[in-house]
């Protein structure tokens, strides 16, 4: 059932509160009634009004001064004044105050109920406004980090006390892990959260293309710069801005980077207007910047302005418990979106996923079960499923030779040792197998 | 009192025809018995000569203090030009759960609106008129069933829009009160 709306009437005539009181108590709203502004602020600061309608001309505090402290008190209040003196100066007066209408006494009964209607559909809208914006948080918010490991939860602290500072963030993992969910939950958790955020991957553009996507460009800057186009930095106005691969940018574009960092100033290309943009920096990268930055590869004081705070993210082997966690999360999530329905994984298969090695990481994981789920029979995801056979299946393997041997012995224990058989199943010559069998030391035993 | 019974006063002429008609309606949408009888008061002391209405709140006062007592609702007919002080004009005004209403049958007659007269169409709003102010009486608020009687209406148009009776949920309310 709706909320029941309710509405303060101030006025000092009691024949006016008494008729706007049972004006609209017949139309079901609460209505309660205060002689003065003071009284009317007591109720105010104890009481939840979602319509406040003022007389102006009140003896002591008139109308408009009580509106300017009810909207320091409740800045969102509507408050509604009313006047038998009505003059254009009042009215601006009013509206520039903050009131949501000016009306003058005595109304018309029926711009009265539309002043009425249409107070309560704001409300409504800002009531709805309120719950889309829980909604949207709760959706941006870190449920796609998956883990309960002691890695990820260190780095779900991490999420949590950055996200509500200003500080740029640097995010360092290997490809897979993650990096772009995590700089994702540090802005949707963030003051900046109504507000872009804005991906650029630095990797994928050239030096000058990055350049004219970062800054914008004006019409006829280049080749092909038919329109005026507004940067990436200017379309993070308010949000944040997240770079990808921040390791892969040139030299020039470090300086000019570090430049806008330390400004928040910029120039399009092409162009002579400064232009100003309040954004958060969040960057990625899979290489060790440190290392760079000793090497010469990557500019100390850039360095040194995005990585005010680090988040690392780890490696899926370095969080093996996580599987499990994650493997089910992806099964879910794929078996909604193809509206399948809901599959189980065998044990025997997950024991051999978390055994895999993923140099891919979580991405491959997930790359995984949704082939799995494709290709499964829509019940059960086994071993059959999975692409492991024909990857590298325990972390054990250091070596080209070590995989080599291995695969090589399987193949003969598959063929009873019947070299021909063997050779032909390795696509090689009998004499490069015996050369082989040799080489490793192989025999029938192993 | 009488807890069985409405009462219509008549401030002024209205035919008695008329008003059996009025009677007939609110018997069969309160099923009560419905008395009528004339009032008599000098409506000159309720006159406002800056806005040449009658002032409907002192009206309300008047009828609530000196006619109702003998009876469970009053309903004090008028035709005159009714209004509240924040409103331009009512068509009628009652006590939320009160004992009293008043109801005008002046803004509800065409010729005031340029249209032809229609006597039909008159006494078809009075009477919705009269049943709406006496719901109130009994506790009912505006209803947002179209055709309701209790629907809030503040043109004619509107009023010509919905029935006399009461809509199931606003019947049952009212039902509940005899309980």
């Amino acid at each position: 059932m709706a909320k029941k709306i309710s509405i303060l009437i101030v006025d000092d005539e009691e024949s006016v509160r008494d008729s706007l009181f049972s004006w609209f108590i017949e139309d079901g709203y609460r209505v309660e009634c205060a002689e003065n502004a003071r009284k009317a602020l007591s109720m105010i600061e104890s009481d939840s009004f979602d319509i406040i309608l003022a007389d102006i001309k009140m003896p002591g505090m008139d109308g408009l001064e009580m509106l300017r402290r009810i909207k320091l008190l409740k800045k969102d209040s509507i408050v509604i004044v009313m006047t038998a003196f009505a003059t254009v100066d009042t009215a601006v007066q009013a509206l520039k105050d903050g009131a949501f209408d000016y009306i003058t006494k005595p109304f018309d009964p029926d711009d009265l109920s539309h002043l009425i209607r249409n107070a309560s559909k704001q409300i409504s809208l800002a009531e709805e406004n309120e719950n889309l914006k829980k909604q949207v948080i709760s959706l941006e918010n870190v449920e796609d980090l998956i883990g309960k490991s002691e890695p990820m939860k260190k780095v779900l602290r991490d999420i949590e006390s950055v996200a509500l500072t200003n500080s740029s963030v640097v995010i360092t993992g290997e490809s897979g892990t993650g990096k772009e969910l995590v700089a994702r939950a540090i802005h949707s958790n963030s003051p900046r959260r109504f507000f872009p955020l804005v991906s650029v991957h630095c990797g994928a553009l050239t030096e000058s293309l990055l350049e004219s996507e970062l800054f914008g460009h004006e019409k006829g800057a280049f080749t092909g710069a038919m329109y005026n186009r507004k940067g990436r930095f200017e379309m993070a106005d308010n949000g944040t801005i997240f770079l990808d691969e921040i390791a892969t940018i040139s030299m020039k574009m470090q300086i000019d980077l570090l430049r806008v960092l330390e400004s928040k100033n910029f120039v399009r290309v092409g162009g002579n207007k400064e232009i100003s943009s309040d954004f958060r920096v969040i960057c990625a990268t899979n290489r060790d910047l440190k290392g760079m930055v000793e090497k010469g590869a990557f500019r100390e004081d850039l360095f040194y302005r995005l990585n005010v705070v680090n988040i690392f993210v780890p490696p899926l082997r370095d969080r093996v418990e996580d599987i499990p966690l994650l493997v089910d999360y992806f099964i879910k999530k794929y078996c909604t979106s193809m509206n399948r329905p809901p599959v189980t994984i065998d044990p025997a298969a997950l024991k051999r996923i978390e055994e895999f090695n993923f140099p891919g990481n979580v991405r491959e994981l997930e790359n995984m079960i949704e082939r799995a789920i494709v290709v499964g029979n829509g019940k059960k995801i086994s071993l059959k499923d999975l692409p492991l056979e024909k990857s590298i299946i325990t972390n054990s393997f250091e070596s080209l030779e070590d995989l080599e041997k291995t695969h090589i012995l399987q193949i003969l224990n598959k063929y009873g040792w019947n070299i021909s058989r063997a050779a032909k199943a390795l696509k090689v010559d009998r004499v490069t197998l015996y050369n082989k069998i040799t080489k490793y030391g192989l025999k029938p035993s192993d | 009192m009488d807890p069985d019974n409405i009462t219509l006063i008549s401030f002024g002429y209205f035919g008695e025809e008329f008003l059996k008609n009025i009677a007939e309606t609110v018997n069969q949408q309160f099923l009560l018995s419905v008395n009528i009888r004339e009032g008599h008061m000098d409506l000159s002391e309720f006159y406002d000569p800056g806005r040449r209405q009658y002032d409907g709140v002192q009206l309300l006062r008047q009828v609530d203090s000196l006619f109702s007592s003998g009876s469970y609702k009053t309903i004090g007919l008028f035709n005159v030009d009714l209004f509240i002080p924040i409103l331009t004009y009512i068509f009628g005004q009652a006590v939320l759960n009160g004992r009293s209403g008043i109801a005008s049958l002046y803004r509800l007659r065409n010729e005031r609106y340029g249209m032809d007269t229609n006597d039909v169409s008159m006494q078809e709003r009075f009477k919705k008129e009269v049943v709406h102010e006496l719901g109130h009486t009994f506790g009912l608020i505006h209803c947002h069933i179209p055709t309701c009687v209790m629907r809030a209406s503040t043109y004619i148009e509107d009023i010509d829009q919905k029935n006399v009776n009461l809509c199931i949920k606003c019947r049952n309310e009212v039902k509940e009160l005899f309980r």
